[in-house]
């Protein structure tokens, strides 16, 4: 995940100091506003912190170990503004003293788990723990699901930056001058990874860490994060409205994603073209292979290609395809919610303030 | 496996922290690049750094990985850890990523393995080629300048390149704790290991790493208001000023012009 220099051509990173430039200048001041002068301490300590946790080997199940960058955690307790500073730094003293992590790359490095990941975990951990109580088991599992999700945002956001390297930077002969893989086997063999081991360790870590805290200092937790207020995850429903306008995006690539083929693409010239262009030139077969073709018809989906078939215009297809998949989603999440309700019923009742809290200034 | 993960972790600790002693003690050698103006090396060596970066032609990388060799050695810095601690690692790494881009790079076939259709392409070939030659080159740049700068000069040295100066007083608390959290937790495991008879389960080895993770969290905001409050009582006052007493010497020009000839040659070269 520390993309070390020589992978990413010199304008991605210069895009990428560009991009996390503004992130750190505004978290440094709102960190500021926030801790007046105990920033500098908590977060040098903090990020010390995260430096020493990339270090512990986590066994994980299956005989691996795995190691965590810790911005799970650093989200939840710091909130993604303080977390984002904390990371960097991190960072920046394993790229300049270690050698873990390029110094031209850095600032891409940064941007992909100290930022990204920041946001990722913080609004993974809001919107999965809103209105559980402090004691909800429901709060584990969202801290889990922060440094999940926050590890393979990151993970995916490397990929992205190394699939684009070949597509952008080529010499004459056409060779890639930077990381050699495209996009359809760049972010395969990097999430392979993280969504399994290093996504496991980064889960297991901010979900044991949060419960420990939870268990012996629970000031601690959430000491400088924003409180979860409806404002709070009104914002998050609002980002997520956004993305959701923009899926119709997904029509302006042309062509299938690579083996995502069906049946019929290999008998059309057109596709089998794009086939051998986007597999080294290797001629594809002159019919779908024998088990594809079997077994392409077990299962026969709603909503066949984004499209539903009653829907005329494939923009709203999109649209459509969008909100039932989110939907689905919301669906499962409050059902897990349901499960993961405390077992003392009173205790959700303690994290809604009483009348006399309410109305104290 | 009873202790390995510990033993691993411990190891872990232990290399880290011999590799923040080496690279003080080889910053205070008496050699070539010891000697220069950290402001001078600093923006020098990162701009060797972005013309490796930039360059397209082997031949210029190869120079550049040269000129990292010639530098090492003038600054008394040993071939052989350097090759051990640097080289090996980045060419072990490196090679394990490119060697698939040898036959899924399309292009004109090179060598057919005896085995199967799998075809070593020429464009594959020059793409593993250049991505091995220009981390192997920018690798030993950014290493030097680690190695024969000490950390607080360097961080001093980051203002030449407009890094507010909060960030560089939280780099320097943060690289000083590290060293410190790094031996406090070394010294959790030491102890845990020493009172452990038998094997441990995989679950219980998560736990244990769990909550060595978790005090070292407690005892890491503990410290961290222990020494705000220690900094309010020095008079700290959110205001940060860094001391910098550097100074450029004939020595300093002479070399700032080397650094800019062989960076825009090599740019200019590797087009």
């Amino acid at each position: 995940m520390h993309i070390p220099d020589g992978y990413l051509s010199p304008s991605t990173c210069a895009v990428m100091y560009a991009a996390s430039a503004p992130c750190w200048w505004a978290a440094l001041r709102r960190t500021r506003k926030k801790l007046f002068g105990r920033t500098l301490p908590l977060l040098s300590l903090f990020a010390a912190f995260s430096f020493v946790t990339m270090m512990f080997n986590l066994p994980l199940p299956g005989g691996t170990t795995g190691h965590a960058v810790g911005v799970g955690i650093a989200a939840i307790v710091l909130g993604p503004w303080a977390s984002m500073l904390a990371i960097s730094l991190a960072l920046a003293i394993q790229a300049l003293f270690f050698g873990d992590g390029g110094i031209t790359t850095l600032g891409a490095n940064c941007f992909n788990m100290a930022i990204a990941g920041s946001f990722a975990a913080w609004g993974i951990y809001q919107l999965v723990s809103f209105g559980a109580a402090a004691e909800s088991r429901r709060r584990v599992v969202a801290a889990a699901l922060a440094g999940y999700g926050a590890i393979n945002v990151s993970a995916l956001l490397a990929a992205i930056e190394f699939g684009l390297q070949p597509m952008l930077f080529r010499d004459a002969a056409g060779a890639p001058l930077y990381a050699p893989y495209p996009l359809s086997i760049a972010i395969p063999a990097m999430m392979a990874g993280h969504l399994t081991i290093a996504g496991a360790a980064e889960a297991m870590m901010s979900a044991g860490l949060f419960s420990y805290l939870r268990r012996n200092e629970p000031g601690l937790v959430g000491m400088t994060s924003q409180p979860v207020t409806r404002q709070v995850t009104r914002g998050l429903w609002g980002a997520l409205a956004v993305v959701l306008l923009l899926t119709p995006l997904g029509i302006v690539a042309s062509g299938a994603a690579w083996g995502e083929w069906a049946p019929k693409d290999f008998v059309n010239a057109g596709t089998r073209a794009q086939i051998a262009a986007a597999s080294g030139n290797a001629v594809a077969p002159a019919a779908a292979p024998s088990g594809l073709a079997r077994m392409a018809n077990i299962w026969t989906a709603p909503m066949p290609e984004y499209a539903p078939h009653f829907v005329k215009s494939a923009t709203f297809g999109y649209l459509l395809s969008a909100m039932f998949g989110v939907g689905l989603i919301l669906a499962v999440a409050w059902v897990a919610q349901r499960w993961a309700r405390p077992v003392h019923p009173t205790a959700e009742l303690s994290a809604k303030p009483s009348a006399k809290q309410r109305s104290e200034p | 496996m009873s202790a390995g993960v510990i033993s691993k972790t411990v190891r872990g600790f232990t290399g880290s922290l011999a590799r923040t002693l080496i690279s003080e003690n080889s910053a205070h050698a008496r050699g070539l690049l010891q000697a220069l103006d950290p402001r001078v090396k600093l923006v020098g060596l990162l701009a060797l750094v972005v013309a490796a970066a930039l360059s397209r032609k082997l031949a210029v990388m190869a120079a550049l990985f040269g000129l990292g060799v010639v530098l090492a050695v003038a600054s008394r810095l040993s071939l052989w850890s350097f090759a051990k601690r640097v080289w090996l690692v980045a060419f072990g790494f490196t090679a394990m990523i490119a060697a698939p881009a040898l036959f899924l790079t399309p292009g004109q076939p090179m060598y057919t393995l005896p085995l199967g259709s799998l075809a070593v392409t020429a464009q594959g070939a020059r793409s593993a080629l250049l991505l091995i030659a220009r981390v192997e080159a920018t690798v030993t740049l950014s290493t030097l300048l680690v190695l024969t700068t000490p950390w607080m000069h360097l961080l001093k040295a980051l203002r030449t390149l407009l890094v507010p100066m909060e960030v560089i007083a939280m780099l320097a608390m943060t690289h000083r704790y590290v060293v410190l959290l790094t031996e406090t937790a070394n010294a959790m495991f030491e102890s845990r290991q020493s009172r452990m008879v038998g094997r441990l389960s995989g679950h219980e080895q998560r736990r244990l790493m769990v909550n060595t993770g978790g005090v070292l969290l407690s005892k890491t905001l503990a410290l961290g208001n222990e020494v705000f409050l220690a900094m309010q009582a020095r008079g700290f006052r959110g205001e940060v000023r860094l001391l910098t007493d550097f100074r450029l010497r004939a020595w300093d020009y002479l070399a700032m012009s080397g650094f800019a000839v062989a960076s825009v040659a090599a740019v200019v070269a590797g087009r």
